[in-house]
């Protein structure tokens, strides 16, 4: 049967997949003390503060506003004073603005629908839910955080044929996805078809991998009430939950390099972000909260939470009882493409999936020896790309032939760091090369 | 015999055919140049660094004999003496220019600047400045991971394993500018080469108020302005909590060095003091 399932062809890897937290319902974790709202959870410009310092707010009351088109409005997540409007350290250590918020009570604002019933009639036209969808600061809650207006804004002369819903979580231990498809499945769904109205399509795909065949086959009873909607397993590999890759794996299509998925007449949206739309529209409540998988062997109740934009990671590792004393690394977002934080208190963000808890032993990074030519990376590099030739091209700073050597088109999966029988950290230095040849053709133009 | 005779015949009026040849397309293609320019590259240092601003020295011998004056143009290798040479060969002004040196200005040592947490990523200071803070929590000091010490191709700059900043070289440093290009922090600076190489600075790039600064690192300049005010000269200017010296208007007085609480200012190849208090000792120490 599995050789019947779909996916991407080529290269990728199968990483050990610790889905620990897959069988275990969301939690909702109780109020902090005190939430830390960064002003720059998305790509793009970072929001303006419309608050001040003493005022007194709301839960979904909007604190800072986007601005430009490729920006994201960020509302509170709490009800109480605003204490401090500052730089904090966010989790690479730098300072970056955000609010500070001390918890009082739990008030949220009047027109924001509490209920849990299901509210299925899209009764806001096009162009309101799309403002809606703008107004709520919804991002991608893949881990990219890519402001989600902007994608379902389509350029004029290109046309979305199919909707692609990621559900993949090809990540380690992450499954903030796999059990929002199972508690708020039905949620998903209508979300999904107030997606298809504003693009204007009648085909949506889910993609899910196989690892998860009881979200599947939920989704797949459920789907008979939601026309246009289909539910496909996918064969289980890494990084299938990348745009590109599960274009392909979906649809047969591959974007073209330095191409976005519409020009293949494709839109792509996380599961999560279907949930955060349904509620944005429905509801009227903006994107406050988000599921975050806590996990590690090494954790006594690794869970997964429904956890206020701003709280600090130190509370949710409490929660999960507590960081072991051998603790090596605390990780924000999955295993492979996750970055380690500097400290306990930055908050989540809302494109933080998951917290990972790693024992030192599992973490250290063996020594680095010299490449043996083996050209593994090669063949599992899913973007078709040379790894090990990217690495000394950045290190000699030939720029130059870096770009010729698509450099651009790496997505940043880890692929390559992971596979490497001389443990050399390719990606390290790619990720450097990406940044130098953007400079690159910035000074160009 | 004849066959000898005709061997030699024929291939030398193959040759001489060939000559012509070429001789014909070396005419037609020849590209004209002027000679002087071959004079002005022999008398560059021919290191090829960059540090002029040109590619290489026969870049930059072009653009001196191209150029109407030498004002903007300096080989900071060769130094005055081989601009003075420049310019005796194209009939030019050289303009006096002061010989520079690099300087780091960090002295977050692992004694003054705790270590926070421990990176084992790719060791190079563009990679880790790019993915986060570093290994302590100063956003702007050394990352101590060699990346001046790999570009600098005169062996001027050398890393100390004890206090994981790198050192400079005076005699050696040509202030070519290779280091300050590299490093990720904007640490490095290119200052006036005094007599005897002896230099102040303020030895910090921090530009975080005073009590954050301090618990980054206990060598920090924490913008007091008390070096400011005890400058006769206005060679110091303080901005965004951090002081400023001006090679160029400093008198090497020495005054703000004693003055500064945080031991910020560091102070080059001078002669020991005579007269030595605590906190004088407690710097001595700290510059060995």
């Amino acid at each position: 049967m599995s050789k019947m399932l779909k996916t991407f062809r080529k290269g990728g890897i199968h990483p050990p997949e610790y889905k620990l937290t897959g069988k275990n319902p969301v939690k909702i974790l109780p109020l902090p003390e005190k939430v830390t709202i960064l002003l720059s959870q998305h790509i793009g410009v970072p929001a303006i503060p419309v608050v001040n310092k003493g005022d007194t707010v709301k839960v979904g009351q909007l604190i800072a506003q986007g601005r430009g088109f490729v920006s994201a409005s960020i509302h509170s997540s709490v009800s109480g004073k605003v204490v401090k409007i500052d730089s904090i350290p966010d989790h690479t250590g730098y300072k970056k603005p955000a609010i500070v918020i001390e918890v009082e009570g739990d008030e949220w604002e009047e027109n924001i629908i509490k209920s849990t019933d299901l509210r299925k009639d899209i009764t806001l036209s096009k162009d309101e839910i799309l403002e809606k969808i703008r107004e709520s600061g919804i991002v991608g809650l893949g881990g990219a955080a890519f402001p989600s207006h902007v994608k379902l804004i389509l350029p004029k002369n290109k046309k979305a044929e199919t909707l692609i819903i990621n559900g993949v979580e090809c990540e380690p231990y992450l499954t903030s996805d796999h059990r929002l498809m199972l508690e708020y499945g039905e949620e998903m769904m209508v979300g999904i078809h107030i997606l298809m109205k504003v693009l204007n399509i009648r085909k949506a795909i889910i993609g899910i991998e196989n690892n998860k065949a009881d979200a599947v086959c939920f989704l797949k009873d459920i789907s008979s009430k939601f026309p246009g909607i289909e539910v496909y397993p996918l064969k289980v590999k890494y990084p299938q939950g990348s745009e590109k890759q599960l274009i392909e794996a979906l649809t047969g299509r591959e974007v073209p390099s330095r191409k976005l998925p519409i020009d293949v007449g494709v839109i792509v949206h996380n599961v999560s972000t279907a949930y955060a739309v349904y509620e944005a529209v429905q509801k009227n409540k903006p994107l406050i909260n988000r599921i975050v998988t806590v996990s590690g062997k090494s954790l006594k109740n690794p869970s997964n939470f429904v956890v206020r934009i701003g709280t600090p990671v130190r509370f949710l590792i409490e929660a999960a009882g507590g960081l072991p004393e051998n603790t090596g690394k605390v990780i924000s977002g999955g295993l492979m493409m996750g970055k380690t934080i500097n400290s306990l208190d930055v908050p989540v963000i809302k494109g933080m999936s998951g917290i990972l808890v790693l024992p030192e032993d599992e973490t250290k990074r063996k020594s680095i020896e010299p490449c043996i030519r083996c050209s593994k990376c090669v063949t599992i590099c899913p973007m078709g790309l040379e790894p090990y030739l990217l690495m000394p091209l950045t290190q000699n700073g030939s720029f130059y032939r870096l770009e010729k050597q698509m450099v651009l088109d790496c997505i940043e999966c880890g692929s390559c760091s992971y596979i490497c029988p001389s443990n050399r950290p390719l990606l390290d230095f790619i990720r450097l090369g990406k940044t130098e040849v953007t400079k690159l053709i910035n000074e160009r133009k | 015999m004849s066959s000898i005779l005709l061997t030699i015949l024929s291939l030398s009026s193959i040759g001489i055919i060939a000559a012509i040849i070429l001789f014909l397309f070396a005419q037609k293609f020849k590209v004209l140049e002027n000679p002087i320019i071959f004079d002005v590259e022999d008398a560059l240092p021919a290191a090829n660094c960059g540090g002029c601003g040109y590619p290489g020295c026969k870049n930059f011998a072009e653009a001196c004999v191209n150029s109407d004056t030498l004002d903007d143009l300096y080989c900071p290798v060769g130094g005055q003496e081989t601009m003075d040479i420049v310019a005796n060969l194209l009939g030019k002004e050289a303009k006096q220019t002061d010989p520079r040196v690099a300087v780091i200005r960090c002295s977050g040592s692992f004694e003054n600047r705790p270590r926070t947490n421990y990176y084992d990523g790719a060791s190079s200071c563009a990679v880790a400045s790019a993915l986060y803070v570093g290994d302590t929590d100063c956003p702007v000091g050394c990352l101590g991971m060699d990346d001046c010490v790999d570009v600098c191709e005169f062996e001027a700059i050398y890393m100390n394993r004890k206090t994981g900043l790198p050192v400079v070289i005076d005699e050696n440093c040509t202030a070519c500018g290779a280091c300050v290009e590299a490093c990720p922090r904007d640490i490095i600076e290119l200052r006036k080469k005094n007599k005897n190489d002896r230099h102040i600075f303020v030895s910090c790039i921090n530009t975080e108020k005073g009590g954050i600064a301090k618990k980054y690192c206990s060598v920090a300049c924490i913008g007091c302005t008390k070096c400011f005010k005890v400058c006769e000269f206005e060679a110091i200017t303080m901005g965004n909590n951090l002081a400023f010296i001006d090679s160029d208007m400093c008198t090497l007085c020495r005054r703000c060095v004693t003055e500064c609480p945080t031991h910020a200012i560091l102070e080059i190849n001078f002669p020991p003091r005579k007269i030595k208090t605590d906190k004088e000792n407690a710097l001595m120490k700290r510059d060995e």
